[in-house]
C-alpha cells in the first residue's frame, strides 16, 4: 500500500517540476507546482505527518501559488516565452543540466554510503522530542516549538512582521513625482514665483 | 525489481534530491523571475521532505519542527520577492533576471 502511494505520488511530483521547469507558460508552470506541492503533502502523509501535511496544502497551494496566479494575472505577465529564444545560450544550458546532475550525484553517494541510515542516532526513551506513536503529531510539534524552539518561534514573528512592511513599501507607488506635473502644485508655485 | 514493495525512507529521500536537482536546474535555466520563484520553492519542498523523513528515521519531531520554520521563511520569502518582481515588472514588463544588472560593477 504505501509502495502504491509512494509511487503515485511520486509520478505527481517529479511530474509537476518537470512542467515548472519546461512550461513555457508562468501560469502553467504555476498550475504544476501545485501538483507538486500535493504530492509532497500526500508523502507527508504517508510518513504520518499529517499535520504539516495540512499546513502544507493550506499554505502552500493554498496561499503562496493564488499569490503567485495572482501577480502573473496582475501584471499580465502570462504571455508565453519560447525557451529556445530565452537569452540564454545553449552551452549555459548543458552547464545548468551538468550542475544539476552534481547536485541529485551528491546526495545519491551520500545515501549509498550510509546504507540507508541517517545518523544512526535514534531518539531514546528520555528523549523529550522522541516520536510518540500515541500522541497526536500536532501536540508532540506544539509542545517542541513552545519549549526547545520558542526562541526561534519568536523570532519568527519579527520576521513575519518585517516581511509584511517590506512588502507594502515595495509595492507602494512612488508618487513624489507626480506632485510636480499636478497642475494645482504647478500653478501654485507659478504664482509664488515673482 | 519494483517487486521489492518495500518503501524503505531512503525511497523518500531520494525523491528529495531527485525533486532538489531539477529545481536547481530550473533556477539555473529559467529567466523569468516569476519562474525562478517557483524552482526555489521546488527547492525547499524537496528540503521539507527530506527533513519529514528524516524525523521518521530518527523517531525525532525536531525534523517536524524545522518544517513549521522553513514554511514561514517561504512565506516571508516569496512575500518580499514578489514585491521586488511586482515593483520590476511594472516599470518594465518584460524584464528577465538579466535586466537586473543596475549594481552590477
Amino acid at each position: 500500500m504505501e509502495l502504491f502511494v509512494f509511487l503515485v505520488a511520486g509520478a505527481a511530483c517529479i511530474i509537476g517540476a518537470l512542467g515548472v521547469v519546461l512550461n513555457s507558460n508562468p501560469v502553467h508552470a504555476a498550475l504544476s507546482l501545485v501538483g507538486t506541492l500535493f504530492g509532497i503533502a500526500v508523502l507527508f502523509i504517508a510518513q504520518e505527518a499529517n499535520f504539516l501535511a495540512a499546513v502544507q496544502v493550506i499554505v502552500y497551494a493554498g496561499a503562496i501559488v493564488v499569490l503567485f496566479l495572482f501577480v502573473l494575472m496582475l501584471l499580465g505577465v502570462d504571455r508565453s516565452e519560447d525557451l529556445s529564444i530565452e537569452p540564454l545560450g545553449a552551452g549555459q544550458r548543458i552547464a545548468a543540466v551538468i550542475v544539476g546532475l552534481a547536485v541529485l550525484a551528491l546526495p545519491l553517494m551520500a545515501f549509498r554510503s550510509t546504507e540507508g541510515e541517517a545518523t544512526g542516532a535514534i531518539a531514546g526513551p528520555g528523549d523529550a522530542n522522541l516520536l510518540r506513536a500515541e500522541v497526536a503529531d500536532v501536540a508532540q510539534l506544539g509542545e517542541s516549538i513552545f519549549t526547545t524552539y520558542l526562541f526561534a518561534f519568536e523570532v519568527t514573528s519579527v520576521l513575519l512582521v518585517i516581511a509584511v512592511v517590506g512588502a507594502v513599501v515595495l509595492a507602494r507607488k512612488v508618487k513624489r513625482a507626480d506632485y510636480v506635473e499636478d497642475p494645482l502644485v504647478a500653478a501654485a508655485e507659478a504664482a509664488d514665483a515673482p | 525489481m519494483i517487486a521489492v514493495a518495500e518503501v524503505t525512507p531512503v525511497w523518500y529521500l531520494v525523491l528529495g534530491s531527485i525533486l532538489f536537482s531539477i529545481g536547481a536546474v530550473g533556477l539555473l535555466v529559467r529567466r523569468n523571475p516569476l519562474v525562478m520563484f517557483m524552482c526555489i520553492e521546488l527547492m525547499l519542498n524537496a528540503v521539507t521532505l527530506t527533513f519529514v523523513t528524516f524525523s521518521r528515521m530518527l523517531r525525532d519531531v525536531d525534523g517536524q519542527a524545522v518544517v513549521v520554520f522553513v514554511l514561514v521563511v517561504a512565506a516571508a520569502e516569496v512575500v518580499v520577492g514578489l514585491g521586488i518582481i511586482v515593483a520590476l515588472l511594472r516599470k518594465q514588463p518584460s524584464a528577465t533576471a538579466d535586466d537586473v544588472n543596475v549594481l552590477k560593477g
